[in-house]
């Protein structure tokens, strides 16, 4: 009985955004069978999970994951990937989209071979974006060890100086500084945004004096500096004066839930505090930690167990408080704290080594909107409509959400693409 | 396939310049296969150059010596031909450089005494890539004699409704199986749904009339009520399903495997095989074996288990506090059940419930943990509740006392809009007592965010009870595979049909079956409905993939299975009960049967067999042991003091790429060491031990992924099964009077590449230390 009657249509799909969400989507849906464009605005796939060292709850490294799913690309024709690129218009309607993909100059053509030979004449040194601008890079560099593709990119910041040497250190005629933008058009059926989302600017989190003081710093860069390929190979130590800090707080919701910042939930940030909590402790066992919070949200099995374990250290500690006010002890670098616990009413103070401030996420979509008939909530999150179709929103461009819902829901929008591709 | 070698070399990125290149060439040419260098061999002309010699007949099975696979997959890519790549970058010159292995004098070069361990490296792992490419073939696809492209959906209610409306959008036929007389499932007995959208202010109107009548508009979705599956026989893409009415006895139910305690006899012992299988017999009287295919049975491609939770039971001295057994004193689900009815009233005696206490953790001020089974679900399900006794009564009143308030993401707005509402009171405490009161009941809380003491006068107690999975009472798939009816390892995941993956949330252990909803996770019905839709493109995915006869993740595509030589299967059994997927069946004599759309072919089963009968087209016993056997093993005739040489079997998907990264930033370790790659580590037979320590190498390394409960394999068992296998075959060595420090086992995470270097060398070290393997030089 076999009921053959779904011939598969040669229309394509596109997926914007080549982080954990888009990749998902657009393997899942190339494996079924379809052809598949898929964009990234960076120099490598991977997107904001490339960024972390753990994934809470197992504590396995992002790179597992998506080494898989490279290794699915390898294996897949179906699917071209366009790095370094931009949807810069969508025109027509589901069914029969045109694409107009811009295509920033990386100055390095498919003749890299990754040897390094570039990097090691290069004098001009650039912010390293990757790692929160917490040290310098040379303006010619491979975007991280896990790069995909594996390949070189130029800053256009480089010297003209540097320009001749790097030139000239590579054998295999792969650096064009004649490159040019380019654009080109692409057909498709149907459109998955996975957009993703950036931390939420904590200099404008005011009274958490981040950027103010050396030793306040975000979440986001305490997990580079805990990544082996970080700015600080793995050692979680002070900005100010590169010592290891024996106290830590941890201030919960900064820019989340505040009708100043981001009124929602970022989803994600009690996960990871509690995560970078098991970073300090492997390296220093007798730390102690202190996290200030409104509620912890660890839902489900999984991350209650995690939550569980943690209670049982007798240096971590829990204060249900929003730490109101921040200094600098002057002298030390220490930042001095005021918080509110909820509970007794009283105000704490406290003088911390460093303090961790766990940003949330603000969609992409939020700073820069995509040129394309979309709706939005009022915090940038694409609102999905599903009788329309033709285009839909997953993972983070859709709602704050941790990995794994990113997954599922890059997973089914891959399956809604698909119907409109079935419908025509 | 008549096989037309060729050897083409990189001399680029530092390997022509490191490497002694003309004696390099003389391996493949003493050979008799032509061998080609090229100075960027990925280059345009590099890869015509290939491209022409294929064209022109003169190649089919190519050894490149060039970089990692890793990189430049799509330039390498040369259709119907054999393409084995030698990581002569990556894993020879990048991380041994000749500042630290200088070049030998010509002097050196032929006095017994010195040695270019790079130059030996790069020529055994040419002499490798070569027996490779003779000793495998071109998989050719597995085609099932029978193929249905149907899907089967487990549970009528939100996530099976949407699941097979996903499906059935997209074009394929859908069967929903619903074991109650309705569509529906729990949400069908809501008043209403929490808001989703903005302004997130007013409840929703169930949706599940409207799902029901867009499937009713769907002729291909077949709806089966009063319905449960008797058994699921066979794989994907021919899976012969049994249905029967709930309850009912049929000989295609499907057999249980006994009971823990019924596997011991009346003193305590192990019962032995034979009266185990009687017994099991006994115990499944009057059900066929699972081999026996239901004539009448109905074919389908793939599975959808969308058969959600029931309620949790609260009760036991734990709660006792909570005063549990009170009449007014209720459960969530309880309260949903009268509100769905009409107004809120106490069970007790019918009166109006005016002012209500919703409890969301049980602990005390001892455990700030909410119930079990909860997630984030039951604090929006009390704000939801709360919101029913606003509405019934306008001067009704709703405390919630949480730990946590549990609205994550969007929900939060949810939340904010109940902190607007009249006469809905919230507070962080801890729950101490809940007793009757008159007529009434009193809760008293402690550590509030109203006072240290709080005391309540209630007319009904509302407890957050969770959502248990009925995975946990049932295996409710009712596969009919020899490892059993259910998921395995349910157990480390609290009884949830659970992936483990955060990466891939909907691989589960037994293909072409994914679990979508609350019987994965606590989910709300919004939540759940995403889900299903997820679930519904897996099962499409696997349907399609294994009609066009390739593996599904992580090895999407391959189109390897495995093949056993049965002449000499001597009825083990060990591949059936060791393959992570369930995917071998055996009959009563124990030989296995293969299903190929099952596998996902980590080779696990290969790794397995004690008479290594069983290969896949690329991946054989005697491919990886011919590896083994053409490295160089030098002894005291070749030198004075023989360098030592190591065999590294390590798993492709972590190992692999760490080994990369160590060679990317070019750390040094002990260039005696031959690694192979493998496509799991459970996929390692003790036989290439073995072949390594009688040709005289001195020692064997697995490295592979860490497993345990939050295992990172990507086979879920396959480096705790290698782990196993290894501890094993110590006593072996010891009969032959070698060491067991000769073989060792390491785990490693992907990102752990700093320590590759560390382990490789402490385990040479070790070995060094030992001496020789004494078999050297027979």
């Amino acid at each position: 009985m076999t009921t053959d009657n779904l011939a598969l249509k040669s229309s394509s799909l596109m997926v914007v955004g080549g982080g954990i969400s888009g990749l998902t989507t657009a393997l899942e849906a190339a494996e079924v069978g379809y052809e598949v464009f898929l964009v990234e605005k960076e120099a490598s796939l991977g997107g904001r999970v490339s960024q972390l060292k753990h994934y809470f709850p197992k504590l396995c490294p992002p790179t597992c994951g998506l080494e898989i799913n490279y290794k699915r690309i390898r294996d897949n024709k179906n699917i071209k990937v366009f790095t370094m690129s931009e949807v810069q218009n969508v025109s027509g309607a589901a069914g029969d989209y045109t694409v107009t993909v811009k295509t920033t100059p990386r100055y390095v053509n498919e003749n890299c071979t990754a040897c390094g030979e570039c990097e090691k004449v290069c004098d001009t040194e650039i912010s390293n974006d990757f790692n929160f601008g917490m040290d310098r890079r040379k303006a010619a560099y491979l975007p991280h060890n896990m790069a995909f593709p594996m390949r070189y990119i130029i800053d256009p910041a480089i010297s003209t100086d540097d320009r001749d040497k790097v030139k000239e250190a590579c054998k295999y005629d792969a650096i064009d500084f004649d490159m040019e933008e380019k654009t080109i058009d692409l057909k498709v059926g149907a459109i998955v945004w996975n957009t993703g989302w950036t931390p939420y600017d904590a200099t404008k989190i005011d009274n958490l004096g981040f950027g103010r003081h050396q030793n306040i710093v975000t979440n986001m860069m305490l997990e580079r500096m805990a990544s082996l390929n970080g700015p600080t190979q793995g050692k979680i130590i002070r900005p100010s004066d590169d010592k290891v800090p024996q106290t830590i707080a941890f201030a919960q919701c900064a820019g989340s839930r505040d009708e100043n910042h981001l009124p929602y939930c970022s989803y994600i940030c009690c996960m990871a505090s509690l995560k970078h909590a098991t970073y300090l402790r492997a390296q220093y066992p007798e730390a102690k930690i202190y996290i200030y919070y409104i509620d912890l949200r660890t839902p489900g099995r999984k991350y209650e167990n995690f939550y569980a374990t943690l209670k049982k250290d007798e240096n971590i500690f829990f204060i249900k408080g929003k730490i109101a006010e921040v200094s600098e002890e002057p002298g030390t670098g220490n930042i001095n704290l005021v918080a509110e616990d909820t509970i007794t009413g009283e105000k704490v103070r406290q003088t911390v080594d460093m303090l961790v401030l766990a940003t949330g996420m603000q969609p992409n979509a939020a700073i820069d909107k995509p040129n394309a008939d979309l709706s939005y909530n009022a915090d940038g999150f694409v609102v999905n409509d599903f009788k329309k179709g033709g285009m839909f929103a997953a993972g983070c461009a859709n709602k704050p959400a941790d990995v794994v819902t990113s997954n599922q829901n890059a997973t089914g929008m891959a399956l809604k693409a698909i119907q409109t591709l079935v419908r025509r | 396939m008549d096989k037309k070698y060729g050897v083409y070399i990189c001399t680029g990125c530092g390997i022509g310049d490191t490497l002694d290149m003309e004696a390099l060439v003389d391996v493949p040419d003493e050979e008799g296969v032509n061998c080609t260098t090229h100075p960027f061999l990925c280059s345009k002309e590099g890869v015509q150059l290939i491209q022409k010699d294929v064209d022109d007949g003169k190649v089919n099975a190519m050894v490149l010596g060039a970089c990692s696979r890793r990189v430049n997959f799509d330039v390498f890519n040369f259709n119907g031909c054999i393409v084995e790549r030698v990581n002569l970058r990556e894993g020879v010159v990048w991380p041994h450089s000749r500042e630290t292995y200088p070049r030998l004098t010509e002097d050196q070069k032929d006095d017994e005494e010195h040695f270019d361990p790079i130059q030996m490296k790069a020529e055994d792992y040419i002499k490798m890539g070569m027996i490779r490419v003779e000793k495998i073939k071109l998989p050719e696809p597995f085609k099932t004699e029978t193929f249905s492209k149907k899907i089967l959906v487990l549970g009528g209610g939100v996530t099976g409704m949407s699941a097979a409306l996903d499906a059935a959008k997209t074009g394929y036929e859908v069967t929903i199986v619903e074991k109650t007389d309705k569509l529906g499932g729990y949400a069908a007995n809501l008043r209403s749904q929490m808001p989703v959208a903005e302004p997130f202010e007013e409840l929703r109107v169930p949706v599940v009339t409207e799902l029901i009548a867009e499937i009713e508009s769907f002729s291909n979705i077949d709806v089966r009520t009063s319905t449960e599956v008797a058994r699921i026989a066979g794989q994907p893409g021919e899976f012969t399903v049994t249905f029967k009415k709930p309850g009912e006895k049929t000989p295609f139910d499907v057999p249980f495997p006994l009971p823990e305690e019924m596997l011991v006899d009346e003193n305590g012992k192990e019962l032995n095989a034979e009266d185990a299988h009687a017994k099991y017999l006994e115990y499944n009287t009057g059900k066929l074996d699972i081999l026996q295919l239901d004539p009448d049975g109905e074919l389908y491609g793939a599975v959808v288990l969308a058969a959600g939770w029931r309620p949790s039971k609260i009760e036991g001295e734990k709660y006792a506090h909570l005063g549990i057994d009170l009449p007014d004193v209720i459960t969530n689900d309880e309260f949903e059940k009268i509100a769905a009815k009409g107004k809120i009233i106490r069970p007790s005696d019918g009166k109006e419930a005016k002012n209500v206490v919703f409890i969301q953790s049980p602990g005390k001020d001892e455990d700030d943990a909410d119930f079990e089974y909860t997630g984030s679900v039951t604090s929006q399900v009390a704000l939801k509740q709360a919101r029913y006794v606003r509405n019934d009564y306008p001067d009704g009143k709703a405390y919630i006392i949480y730990q946590h308030m549990k609205t994550p993401g969007l929900q939060e707005y949810f939340y904010k809009s109940m902190q607007q509402e009249d006469g809905v009171f919230m507070t962080k405490g801890a729950v101490t007592q809940v007793v009757q009161q008159g007529n009434g009941l009193s809760v008293t809380a402690t550590n509030t965010l109203l006072g240290k003491n709080l005391a309540i006068k209630a007319d009904m107690v509302v407890v957050a009870s969770g959502m248990v999975p009925v995975t946990k009472d049932d295996p409710v798939i009712n596969l009919a595979y020899r490892q059993g009816p259910g998921f395995r390892d349910n157990d480390i995941f609290g009884q949830y049909a659970d992936s483990n993956y955060i990466c891939f949330p909907y691989e589960t252990q037994r293909t072409g079956i994914y679990a979508a909803g609350a019987i994965r996770r606590a989910m709300t019905i919004e939540e759940s409905m995403e889900d299903a839709t997820g679930a519904a493109l897996k099962a499409i995915q696997c349907i399609e993939s294994a009609s066009r006869g390739m593996s599904v993740h992580p090895r999407s595509g391959d189109m390897t299975y495995p093949d056993f030589f049965f002449q000499r299967c001597t009825q083990c059994k060990r591949c059936t009960v060791e393959c992570p997927f369930g995917a071998l069946d055996d009959d009563d004599k124990g030989t296995p049967k293969i299903n190929p759309t099952r596998c996902r072919r980590c080779g696990t089963c290969m790794g397995a067999c004690p008479e290594r009968i069983i290969s896949f087209a690329d991946y054989t016993i005697d491919s990886i042991g011919s590896q083994v056997k053409a490295v160089g093993v030098p002894s005291e005739d070749d030198y004075d003091e023989p360098p030592f040489r190591f065999l590294a079997l390590i798993c492709e998907n972590d190992a692999f790429p760490a080994l990369d990264m160590v060679g990317m930033n070019r750390m040094d370790y002990s260039p005696n060491v031959r690694f192979i790659p493998v496509r799991c580590l459970g996929s390692f037979n003790v036989i290439w031990i073995k072949d390594a320590l009688a040709q005289g190498m001195d020692g064997v390394i697995l490295i592979g992924c860490k497993h345990g409960d939050d295992y990172q394999c990507h086979f879920m068992k396959g480096s705790e099964l290698a782990e196993i296998r290894v501890k094993k075959i110590g006593d072996a060595l010891s009969s032959l009077a070698l060491e067991e420090e000769r073989v060792a086992f390491a785990e490693i995470a992907i990102d752990e590449y700093d320590k590759l270097p560390g382990i490789i060398n402490a385990f040479v070290k070790e070995v060094e230390d030992l001496g020789p393997n004494p078999f050297k030089g027979f």
